[in-house]
């Protein structure tokens, strides 16, 4: 049961992290709103992001799918 | 006319008939229901943001459209008033925090970020979901504060300047702080407990000594941070109650974590004993969410009291030599000469200096119908001008108007106002003796019968009888309880409602607007020739559609077409032509002029009596009055059914408020009362100790609504009635009033069996750990069972 005393301080170091990362999230106010960004997902304000191929890709899959409902 | 249906494409508004304004999007005909939505949509589209429509939950209510706002707005640009909510940040940019009125989605909050983050000028703009607000960075340089609130308002948006005041400050510290020291609970916590299941199996197998320790100190370790940064505030509390010698529950509560923590270092140290880290751990994160969910509670009932506060600065048109200019009410002196548009409130206490003007003065009087005054009647500041443009002179500055007098009123009220006593700090300061005594006593008899294990017994004592469970009894209950109040229409501004609701013995109402609406509306047409009902309403409605006047509005259900021409006779009534005919509404010998008869008798009905004449003469009354609302009277009954005394205060006369009284079926009733005199019949009734319920909407009830113990302002409320009252009714539903009382009720008994049931949970314990035979680990699960059935319990409110 040696491994014990490597894999307690490794879980410690990670936890100590997570209390970091979450300190860091609470001050810089990711917990001030937790609705909006909730819905920030679903707008598809974001085209412009989109490579030229996979728009392509996207639009042949659709009318696919059309053909196969059809 | 298209095929589209009549609702407005913008505001969902029905479409009045004989307005035709469309526009053409993508190839469709949309319709609205007038111009202004029109613009707005076409500011929408035009900066290529048309996927609002798509995004938005459900269509906005309509909003008075006034042009007059965006020249308010301008005063916003003066150095002056900006002084007060904008700070300078780097590069010369400036910042501003806005409440935004008007948001009901998170599609508002994509148009709004959208929208205003590509004006030019506008650095960023960001708006929160939660409590409404937006920050904006603008550049001075480039766009003046008052054209970025004006794109906001364009869209359908009305942004107020917050000012973040100390408390709010004060509470968003509080705030982080609290859910830091929550999460370094909750690692901590799962941490420690997964180590201490290791151990608990060590002590049924068998564990080598050295892994054993080894755990212990890294226990230990993990625990540390919990107990010194996430329990400080148990212990600051606790040495604050000892010093002023008042017994808290954060004394028995910082007596077991200290003591456990300690005495488990000792433990680890010394290799002997037993280690309560786990609990130690557990206890503080159960207590912080208890805390947690108080916070949460206070502060989003603060924060409703704050936005209410904060509102426009209020301004007045000043008449100089050199032109019109708007100022602050502030800087207004003795003298000065006012313009006021009809709609506007009066500014300050003065004397009218045109002819005739009506003006409504339901907020201080409750008199719901609008008084007439001519040149030389003295003005009150804060009612509000109905008819027409008129001039004033000022008599007496806001600091020394009537108003201010009702607010002073209302200063002492406040401290006047019986405390309430609530549940949990009266249980919990026997307890805390109780415990303390009986953890002295075991001390005591473990010392003498075996010194070695006094210690420990002591220790398991206190850890069992630590008060988790009852102190999440009452916060879980109230947050679960505050909860359902909002979804029913309830929002609560004052943490003591739900306990003094449920002790509320006395109901009394204000009338108007209250029990009222508070709005003229049409209650009889009676026919005086052979003229159908129906058509002496179209008639009147047509003649009536271009008028300003409240009673207008009485007319607009009934609207189907526009009079020609129309002529407004000041505190007289209207003339307007329809086809050939000519008609006149108004005062009975005005309306008779045309035809040179002599006016028929007046009808018996209370309410202003309308006359509708032709050429030929009379054809018909109209009475015009403050309706009652429709679902008044059922709550009244179901009121009284709770086995409640209902009365009613008015400012009004008393043989309006008989007629109200008796159709409601209220027996206590009382009129022409002044603020002050609700204020004082409230009072005696409180001596003879009644546990009175306020309702109530004008600034003449603000002083008693802060005096009861309880009080609920409508949601037509003036701000300064919301923000003095601890409940506002934002649907204005009178139903709702004994639905909350009778949550209230269900919220006292949960909170009861919560308080029963933690008490009981450690009566049986206490015994059992007094005699020694409870481990650690049995402790940790009996606090963590208790404390979910508390909650458990407590979540039943939600299910309302």
């Amino acid at each position: 049961m040696d491994i014990l005393f490597l894999l307690i301080p490794i879980a410690i170091v990670l936890v100590s992290f997570a209390t970091w990362a979450f300190f860091y999230s609470v001050n810089s106010g990711q917990f001030d709103d937790l609705e909006s960004p909730a819905h920030s997902i679903l707008y598809d304000d974001d085209d412009e992001m989109i490579p030229e191929e996979a728009r392509l890709k996207t639009t042949q899959n659709e009318s696919d799918e059309h053909n196969h409902q059809k | 006319m298209s095929s589209i249906n009549r609702a407005c494409f913008h505001c969902a508004t029905p479409i009045p008939k004989g307005i035709k304004v469309e526009l053409n999007i993508e190839g469709e005909q949309a319709a609205f229901c007038c111009p202004a939505c029109k613009a707005v949509t076409q500011t929408i589209l035009g900066s290529g943001l048309d996927q609002y429509y798509k995004h938005r939950a459900a269509s906005q209510p309509d909003r008075p459209s006034d042009q007059a706002y965006n020249e308010q707005l301008s005063l916003y640009d003066s150095d002056s008033i900006q002084e007060q909510f904008v700070r300078h940040v780097s590069d010369g940019l400036k910042e501003a925090t806005f409440v935004i009125e008007g948001i009901h989605c998170a599609a508002c909050v994509w148009l709004l970020e959208k929208h205003i983050g590509s004006q030019l000028g506008a650095e960023s703009f960001n708006v929160n979901l939660t409590n409404h607000r937006a920050r904006l960075v603008w550049n001075p340089e480039t766009a003046q504060l008052s054209q970025l609130m004006a794109a906001i308002y364009a869209i359908g948006y009305t942004p107020h300047p917050f000012h973040p005041n100390k408390e709010e400050q004060l509470f968003e510290q509080e705030n982080k702080r609290a859910l830091r020291r929550l999460g370094v609970a909750g690692v901590g916590m799962m941490q420690v407990m997964m180590m201490s299941s290791a151990l608990y199996l060590g002590d049924a197998f068998i564990m080598e000594d050295h892994i054993q320790t080894f755990i212990r100190w890294t226990s230990l370790i993990v625990a540390t941070p919990v107990v010194l940064y996430a329990a400080k505030p148990f212990f600051s509390a606790a040495i604050r109650d000892v010093k002023t010698r008042h017994l808290s529950m954060d004394v028995p509560v910082s007596i077991a974590i200290g003591g456990a923590y300690i005495a488990s270092i000792w433990a680890t140290v010394t290799q002997s004993g037993e280690v309560f880290f786990d609990s130690v751990s557990m206890f503080t994160f159960f207590l912080l969410i208890g805390r947690f969910f108080e916070m949460k509670a206070r502060h989003r009932t603060g924060m409703a009291g704050n936005e209410l506060a904060n509102l426009l600065p209020a301004s007045a048109t000043l008449i100089t030599d050199e032109g019109d200019t708007l100022v602050p009410i502030a800087d207004l002196k003795v003298h000065d000469r006012l313009l006021v548009k009809p709609g506007h409130s009066i500014p300050a206490d003065g004397i009218l200096f045109s002819e005739r003007t009506s003006i409504d003065e339901s907020a201080l009087t409750g008199e719901p119908l609008p008084v007439s005054k001519r040149l030389g009647d003295t003005l009150i500041g804060g009612t509000l001008n109905i008819e027409q443009p008129i001039e004033m002179e000022v008599t007496r500055t806001a600091k020394h108007s009537r108003m201010s007098s009702i607010l002073n009123l209302l200063d002492r009220a406040q401290a006047e106002k019986p405390k309430v006593a609530f549940i949990a700090d009266k249980v919990a300061s026997y307890f805390v003796a109780a415990v303390l005594i009986t953890a002295i006593a075991v001390s005591v008899y473990w010392w003498q019968v075996s010194p070695e294990q006094a210690l420990w017994v002591t220790l398991s004592v206190l850890v069992v009888t630590c008060p988790c469970a009852l102190s999440l009894a009452t916060p879980t209950a109230l947050t679960a309880a505050i909860g359902s109040m909002r979804k029913i229409g309830l929002l609560v501004t004052r943490g003591h409602v739900l306990e003094s609701l449920a002790n509320v013995n006395a109901v009394y109402f204000d009338k108007t607007g209250t029990l009222t609406t508070g709005q003229l509306s049409l209650k009889e047409t009676i026919a005086v020739n052979n003229t159908s009902i129906d058509e002496l309403r179209s008639l009147a409605a047509a003649i009536e559609s271009r008028s300003e006047h409240p009673i207008a509005n009485a007319f607009t259900p009934y609207f189907s077409f526009s009079a020609e021409h129309s002529t407004n006779y000041v505190g007289q009534g209207i003339e307007g032509s329809i086809g050939q005919r000519t008609f006149r509404i108004g005062k009975p010998d005005f309306a008779m002029e045309i035809s040179g008869l002599q006016p028929p008798s007046l009808p018996k009905e209370a309410g202003i009596c309308l006359l509708l004449a032709d050429q030929e003469g009379a054809l018909g009354w109209f009475i015009i009055d403050d309706q009652l609302r429709p679902e008044a009277q059922r709550a009244i009954q179901q009121i009284q059914q709770l086995g409640l005394q209902v009365g009613m205060l008015t400012g009004d006369q008393a043989t309006n408020a008989q007629r109200i009284a008796q159709n409601l079926g209220i027996d206590r009733f009382e009129a022409n009362l002044s603020p002050e005199d609700k204020l004082a019949r409230v009072k005696s009734l409180q001596r003879e100790g009644e546990q009175i319920l306020m309702i109530g909407d004008g600034i003449n009830d603000i002083p008693v609504l802060s005096g009861a113990q309880t009080s609920i302002a409508m949601n037509g409320a003036t701000d300064l009635a919301k923000t003095s009252s601890d409940v506002v009714l934002t649907n204005s539903n009178l139903q709702r009033i004994p639905e909350a009382i009778m949550l209230a009720r269900k919220t006292r008994n949960i909170i009861r069996q919560n308080i029963g049931w933690a008490l009981l949970y450690n009566l049986i314990a206490l015994p059992f750990a007094a005699a020694g035979f409870i481990p650690p680990w049995m402790a940790a699960i009996g606090m963590s069972l208790s404390s979910l059935i508390v909650v458990g319990n407590a979540l039943r409110l939600n299910s309302h």
